[in-house]
């Protein structure tokens, strides 16, 4: 009862409560608000603010164009581009993938980049029609764990790992855009009908489905599985971070179609009107030696322009991949078709 | 009866179950009424659209639902949802009754340390979970194998959200147990029944009630879990509702309606029979004779350690682990985007609290003191918040918003993200205003009107202030949630801002484990110290 006669008046406990909370929703305002004015670029990033962020403050820096990034995952973010329409606030697309990218490009929301920007990259690792370039590559590899697997073990072709010696051993990530990709690729490459056999093939070899990349090659770290397709990236990353892994990067044969250069890539929105010009010059940056030296020694990918070279130390240089000669347009477009034979597949389930 | 621990009372009565409440039949004003219905009607926007969607798009729903698609996956993610369920309920009533009515050695300080699992993320859990069984992780490290036991399917998914989510149960358990006169029990004792004996047939069948009410969020929560079981390996409907949301989105809309539904037919079960249940009243806190647990004293502490060890020490020392050695071997920590991102985390979880209180409370006050159709339509729409996925809530909104011209400006700001926690978590705020409103005594409030108060004056000067207590323990159930949410947060935040989840999750996924190792553990720390200040220090020490 004690209590109760207290309050008649507002109780300062409470007044206090009541005080703090609407500080904190004043200075939540504040920070919500954030002034606009000059040059300024939105930029929609699938590669995390680690892979990529320091070269935007930098060209940001240089420029005098101020940016605003949302990062998330590829996919995600072409989706959302798309939902939004002609309402997106998005400038520059920056995507992991060539499939996300090759999404919006079939979705006809990029528009072409100046000839400048794509003579710097290889035809290889651009978009026919010049509405993406590629910035950086990464080459699928299997990832396998060095303790338990012999060097005989090794397969030389993705085909071998639906033979009975890989029953059970074999790890892959189909919901992830990497493995989606490279399925499109081998689509390309060997038809639809031989990539549904391989998949179904998989199923039927007791192959283990994991979320993404890193998920895998830390299975492979475990024991879990021998053997997981995945991009070269994810093991450099992991030697740095513990270099005591005991998981190793391995090749399949050059023509074979588990050998494959995916790039990461920009592209130019449609909804980016005036602000086409710095969008360009932001693309240009990213393709700069500085930018470059970036990708091959701070995220281990390989440079693709400015004659960079990659400082990755188990892998021959790009140029010695004979990787499969693609249209990589097909991989954005086709990924339709690509989840629809991976799911006919049953390797979602598996 | 204000003075009986009211805010562990009101912590455990946040969530969606039936109480002894004592609803008066006096009419609803009509303002009151058809505020509280439109609150409820926010709260069924992203329910509302995705049942529009799938009619405008004449969706095949019974050729989706007969798919392998949607049952396979239905039936795991229910049997899944039911064990975690069991586990938590098992778990938390036990550490309730151990830590409130018994001698255990220590139990002050246990009562502080078992509900912190809270606030350790799911997917944070497991792939703590996994790197401990790795090749030089902890239990190898301990123990020693062979080869690392593969982490992953049913039961392993069980264990671990049963050990993360068991302080939902916990909390309502450990309130009903303050609030419950220990005299039946010291009869029993008295008549020579065992201390478990006296538990199982007089202090068990007081607690149905808040047991289910627990039971239920656990299940909910189970439900909806995303991260954790990707990484467990064990394939939900939620995964088929992600891998279906770019490219096939009428599968991904009816799979989303069939996951809200199920939910929603579990609350309204849940509540028909709660209605039915008789519980003693809670009464003031006389000191309760404690059960004594004789020769079982020890083994009890070994139950009670181990459970945190596993649920909370065993995930903080693979985190440091992971950030010390990053230390050593000097990768980047960039402890300067965690300040910025421990910021924005902090404001963000403190005002979606304070706005999903305010929220909610027109409808508690709708649903307590008056009783009205108004009132549990109202109700039904907030739990149904909770019912759908983060990441189906957040969709949803962006989809309403960006099709609504009048509501485009709110795209990408943090209002919308507000907006979307609380819809999402509102629900939890809920009980716990309920509970503060039907705990201010009715005459309290007729003597302040008998004395010409007006209905505003009588709401800051009697109501509020002996409603504080529990509506801070609603805020501080909220500000949980929201601190360690993520995919709703992936979809809605602003340009250029992160929380420390979503950092945590994009370190993670591309390897980066000393950074995800360090914000995890800055996440931790921020809403374990905040918590406790809202809720758990008010409830041991008030």
């Amino acid at each position: 009862m004690g209590r109760m006669c207290k309050s008649a008046g507002m109780h300062p406990r409470s007044r206090a409560l009541l005080s703090v909370g609407l500080a904190v929703v004043s200075v939540a305002a504040l920070a919500a608000c954030g002034g606009s004015d000059g040059g300024r670029l939105t930029v929609y990033s699938g590669r995390t603010e680690n892979l990529v962020g320091p070269l935007l403050e930098q060209f940001s820096d240089e420029s005098g164009v101020a940016i605003d990034v949302l990062y998330g995952d590829s996919a995600d973010l072409a989706v959302q581009i798309d939902t939004e329409g002609d309402q997106s606030p998005a400038d520059v697309f920056i995507s992991q993938s060539p499939g996300a990218v090759g999404y919006l490009d079939g979705e006809g929301r990029l528009v072409p980049l100046d000839d400048a920007a794509l003579a710097l990259v290889d035809e290889r690792f651009r978009a026919a029609d010049g509405e993406w370039v590629g910035l950086s590559g990464r080459v699928r590899v299997v990832v396998y764990n060095r303790d338990r697997v012999a060097a005989d073990e090794l397969p030389t072709s993705v085909f071998d790992l639906v033979d009975d010696a890989y029953a059970g051993r074999v790890a892959v990530a189909p919901t992830n855009g990497s493995f989606q990709d490279f399925v499109t690729g081998m689509r390309e490459l060997v038809g639809d009908e031989r990539t549904l056999a391989w998949l179904e093939g998989l199923v039927a070899n007791d192959v283990r489905t994991y979320p993404n990349n890193d998920a895998i090659r830390q299975a492979v770290e475990r024991g879990d599985v021998d053997f997981g397709l995945i991009n070269h990236y994810y093991n450099e990353r992991a030697k740095i971070e513990d270099p005591g892994v005991p998981t190793e990067n391995h090749l399949l044969d050059a023509d074979d179609p588990g050998t494959m250069v995916l790039v990461t890539a920009a592209a130019v929105l449609d909804t980016a009107g005036d602000r086409r010009a710095d969008a360009e010059r932001l693309i240009e940056f990213l393709l700069s030696r500085d930018a470059q030296e970036f990708f091959a020694g701070e995220t281990l990918e390989y440079p693709l322009a400015a004659g960079v070279d990659p400082v990755v130390a188990d892998l021959p240089p790009l140029a010695d991949i004979a990787a499969p000669r693609l249209d990589l347009d097909a991989l954005g477009g086709g990924l339709q078709r690509t989840r629809e034979l991976i799911r006919e597949s049953g390797l979602e389930r598996a | 009866m204000v003075s009986s621990a009211p805010e562990l009372t009101a912590v455990g009565a946040a969530f969606p179950a039936g109480g002894g409440r004592g609803a008066t039949t006096r009419r609803a004003p009509w303002p009151l009424a058809v505020g509280g219905l439109a609150i409820g009607l926010l709260f069924a926007v992203p329910l509302a659209y995705l049942a529009s969607e799938s009619l405008a798009r004449d969706v095949d729903v019974v050729e989706i639902l007969r798919s392998e698609d949607a049952l396979a996956p239905l039936v795991r993610t229910l049997t899944l949802a039911v064990g975690v369920a069991a586990l938590a309920t098992a778990l938390g009533t036990a550490l309730a009754w151990l830590t409130t009515r018994t001698d255990l050695p220590g139990r002050r300080l246990w009562r502080l340390v078992v509900p912190l699992p809270l606030v350790i993320p799911s997917f944070v859990g497991a792939l703590a979970l996994i790197a401990a069984f790795a090749p030089d992780g902890v239990f190898d490290l301990l123990f020693g194998f062979d080869r690392s036991p593969r982490i992953e399917g049913y039961w392993w998914s069980v264990t671990l959200l049963g050990l993360l989510t068991y302080p939902y149960v916990y909390l309502p358990v450990a309130a009903r147990l303050a609030a419950l006169p220990t005299s039946l029990e010291e009869s029993a004792r008295a008549l020579g029944r065992s201390p478990w004996g006296s538990f199982r047939t007089v202090v068990l069948p007081q607690l149905t009630g808040a047991m289910w009410a627990g039971a239920l969020l656990v299940f909910l929560y189970s439900l909806s879990e995303f991260g954790a079981v990707q990484l467990l390996h064990y394939d939900t409907l939620t995964r088929a509702i992600y891998s279906a949301r770019l490219l096939d989105r009428d599968t991904s809309i009816v799979l989303s309606l069939l996951l809200a539904t199920v939910a929603l037919v579990v609350v309204i079960t849940e509540r028909v029979h709660a209605r039915r249940r008789v519980l003693t009243e809670a009464v003031g806190r006389a000191r309760p004779a404690l059960t004594p647990l004789g020769r079982w004293r020890w083994p009890a502490v070994g139950f009670v350690a181990s459970v945190v060890g596993v649920a909370l020490v065993g995930p903080v020392i693979v985190l440091v682990q992971w950030t010390l050695r990053g230390v050593a071997g000097d990768v980047a920590l960039h402890a300067d985007r965690l300040v910025t991102d421990g910021w924005t985390t902090a404001w963000l979880g403190l005002v979606t609290a304070f706005v999903a209180v305010a929220v909610v409370l027109p409808v508690a006050f709708l649903t307590t003191r008056h009783r009205s159709w108004a009132g549990g339509a109202a109700n039904t729409l907030v739990v149904s918040g909770f019912a759908l996925p983060g990441l189906v809530v957040a969709l949803a909104l962006v989809f309403f918003v960006l099709q609504v011209p009048a509501f485009g400006s709110l795209y990408q700001t943090y209002s919308l993200l507000i907006a979307a926690y609380v819809v999402h978590f509102g629900s939890q705020a809920m009980r716990a205003s309920q509970v503060a409103v039907s705990g201010v005594p009715r005459r309290v409030d007729d003597a302040a009107r008998s004395l010409g108060a007006s209905r505003m004056r009588r709401l800051v000067t009697v109501d509020l202030p002996l409603m504080r207590g529990g509506l801070a323990a609603g805020m501080g159930l909220v500000l949980l949630s929201t601190m360690k949410e993520l995919p709703a947060t992936l979809v809605l935040r602003p340009l250029g801002s992160d929380t420390l989840a979503t950092r945590i999750w994009a370190s993670a996924s591309e390897g980066f484990y000393a950074e995800a190792g360090l914000a995890a553990l800055v996440l931790l720390v921020l809403s374990g110290l905040l918590t406790w200040f809202l809720t758990i220090r008010r409830a041991e020490f008030a």
